[in-house]
């Protein structure tokens, strides 16, 4: 049981080390093709990040939403579905966050209009989610394909619908809501001052231990899990498929939507064209780094949050995009070492139980 | 609206689309997934202008820029076939990979996080209309010549073979994973030429300049049901489509972004089989043991 217990382990920690040594190596390039000190350039990444109250806020507010979209992805997975449609997801969730928040009335109590908006948030995102779940059911469409192009079409929507209706004249945000706002975590801990990060970070963690709860502690989870490894012996086994891959890609969008809370209730109190930019893309290589479990999901969204913040802090001496290039790199890098790494791995272990 | 000015402003629109959904066509029948076909342009284009900044020739920016896609294909190439890894996985990364890399570069070469300097390029002649422009008459010349690869030739009945039955190619003595890592290859430098279109066809390369493109070839590739000419119909029709859009402007009957839809909302119909069914080649994404 236990010997079982550390090769999982093993399988879901040696990709990522891997990638993180590869990583490394490439950064210690670029650094250098830009004639900086990699040594230098690290440590102030790692302290424009870690190292004061207001970076590691910023690393806090970013990795919320990745933590969103990163579990959103992971639980498409383990059914056996790839969900490339968070980026859109999360933005539907945001709209209409923002759009229940306008539309609520000031005198509501704050808490109620939290929680109401929060709800909009979810339905957001499910029904988004819930397009390429009933066509894949359905008609047998493939997913990715769907949610990729559903991406485009549901942005475009989104853009229509406040460049015509909401926006405020000359910019491409709605009105700040009046009611439903999410405390900053300044207001907790001064030392956060000016740092976005904010209550959806608890949100955040909540989502992601009933994720864990839901995956591997309930008969549905079981279920998802089931089917994720094997449609057809789920089905022989009298799980009913179709409805497992909807309920999936259902729980999935409004998992994603409602990362959309984090910027629009959280931070800036309006929904603005394009504030999902690349997070829903960025959950797909949490998902993978985390190894679709919500723990790895936690670990693996700070770290890329990390990543992105530390691109600033360095800024002054190598060009942020690096960071994006690391990015990169290390999707490539995880994305190639699993299989290799699963097939080392077992090759070690046979003559030990042989 | 002129006629003409519809057409030739149509054509300008879907060379980039004609080499991108050639490339997805041609790795896709091969059984690797290609959503990186957006990376290849932007790296196409940027290697095009790198080339043609540092020689001075439009034609050395060309070859550079091929190189550049064949350098990301074979990446793509590695990683799905030699490391197996997920293609759908590699193909996000790729196009992170690219946005990172020719921003980075774009910074270290020529000191800018936006645009290039003008470099050599093709056309300019006011009243060729961009024809004067070689890249353009080759685009519209690719997806002939890549029907006849793929059907006529020995070499696109190995890569049909791979993409359908990989075992029984393998079988019959084919070696299933060069047909499709020089399958992979070609994908990279035809999708990167249409980056490089862009870019010398605009003396420059901008952050970002293929804008989604790369997404609108997936979309024609699927639209197309992955046979090259269908495919480059799928394209003329979105550019068609897209020109209607600028042509239109002004004149408020329809918001732009619903014709943005149009590519996206058809494939997705496409797909689902409501008129015809799209069918992926069998052994689409499934690595080779």
């Amino acid at each position: 049981m236990s010997s079982r217990f550390r090769e999982n382990i093993e399988e879901a920690l040696f990709p990522p080390l891997v990638a993180l040594l590869v990583a490394l190596i490439c950064g210690d390039l670029l650094i250098m093709s830009y004639g900086q000190s990699p040594a230098i350039v690290y440590r102030l990444l790692l302290e424009g990040t870690w190292g004061n109250a207001y970076g590691f806020g910023q690393v806090l507010y970013k990795a919320t939403t990745l933590i969103f979209t990163g579990l959103a992805v992971s639980l498409g997975i383990r059914a056996g579905l790839f969900n490339v449609g968070a980026e859109s997801q999360l933005a539907a969730g945001g709209f209409l966050a923002a759009l229940l928040g306008l539309a609520l009335s000031p005198s509501m109590p704050g808490i109620l209009a939290v929680f109401l908006c929060i709800i909009a948030a979810i339905i957001g995102g499910a029904i988004v989610g819930a397009i390429p779940g009933w066509l894949k059911v359905r008609f047998g469409a493939h997913e990715v394909i769907v949610t990729i192009m559903l991406n485009f079409i549901v942005l475009a929507l989104l853009n229509y619908i406040v460049a015509a209706k909401l926006h405020v004249p000359e910019t491409l945000h709605t009105p700040e809501i009046g009611n439903g706002g999410l405390a900053r975590l300044e207001s907790f801990i001064p030392a956060f001052h000016g740092s976005a990060a904010n209550l959806t970070i608890v949100v955040a963690l909540i989502a992601a231990a009933l994720t864990w709860i839901y995956l591997f502690k309930s008969r549905r989870g079981y279920e998802m899990r089931a089917v994720g490894l094997q449609p057809e012996a789920a089905e022989y086994g009298g799980v009913n498929v179709g409805a497992t891959w909807m309920r999936a890609m259902v729980l999935s969008g409004a998992i994603a939507g409602l990362g959309g809370i984090n910027y629009v209730l959280g931070y800036k109190y309006y929904y603005e064209e394009g504030f999902a930019g690349g997070s829903g893309f960025l959950g797909i290589a949490v998902a993978l780094v985390g190894r679709n479990h919500p723990l790895g999901v936690v670990l693996a969204a700070l770290f890329f949050a990390t990543l992105s913040q530390g691109g600033l802090a360095i800024h002054a001496f190598v060009p942020k995009q690096m960071v994006e290039v690391l990015q990169g790199v290390v999707i490539l890098a995880v994305a190639m070492s699993v299989p290799e790494v699963r097939a080392a791995l077992r090759r070690a272990r046979k003559p030990a139980t042989a | 609206m002129n006629p003409i000015s519809f057409l030739t402003q149509m054509i300008r629109i879907a060379v980039p689309y004609l080499f991108a959904a050639s490339g997805g066509v041609i790795a896709e029948r091969s059984g690797i997934i290609s959503l990186s076909l957006e990376g290849y342009m932007l790296t196409g284009a940027f290697s095009a202008t790198l080339g043609a900044h540092y020689s001075g020739s439009a034609w050395i920016g060309v070859l550079a820029g091929m190189f550049g896609g064949l350098i990301f294909g074979l990446i793509h190439a590695v990683a799905s076939i030699r490391y197996r890894a997920d293609q759908v996985v590699t193909g996000i990364a790729i196009n992170l990979l690219a946005i990172g890399v020719t921003r980075f570069f774009l910074k270290l070469a020529f000191a800018s996080s936006s645009n290039s300097p003008r470099v050599a390029g093709f056309g300019g002649n006011i009243n060729a209309h961009g024809f004067d422009n070689p890249l353009l008459w080759m685009g519209l010349l690719v997806a002939p010549v890549l029907a006849f690869l793929v059907y006529r030739t020995p070499f696109g009945l190995r890569v049909r073979a791979v993409g359908e039955h990989p075992a029984a190619a393998s079988s019959l003595g084919i070696k299933t994973s060069l047909v499709q890592y020089v399958a992979v290859a070609i994908s990279g430098i035809l999708a990167a030429l249409g980056g490089v279109f862009l870019a010398l066809d605009q003396h420059q390369f901008t952050d970002q300049m293929t804008a989604g493109r790369g997404f609108i070839a997936v979309a024609a590739v699927i639209f197309g049901r992955w046979d090259p000419v269908r495919a480059a119909l799928a394209c003329l029709l979105f550019a068609a489509a897209e020109t209607l859009q600028i042509q239109l402007q002004g004149n408020q009957l329809i918001p732009s972004q619903f014709i943005e839809m149009i590519p996206y909302a058809l494939t997705i119909i496409a797909l689902a089989g409501v008129v015809g069914r799209a069918v992926p080649p069998a052994a689409l994404g499934k690595a080779a043991e």
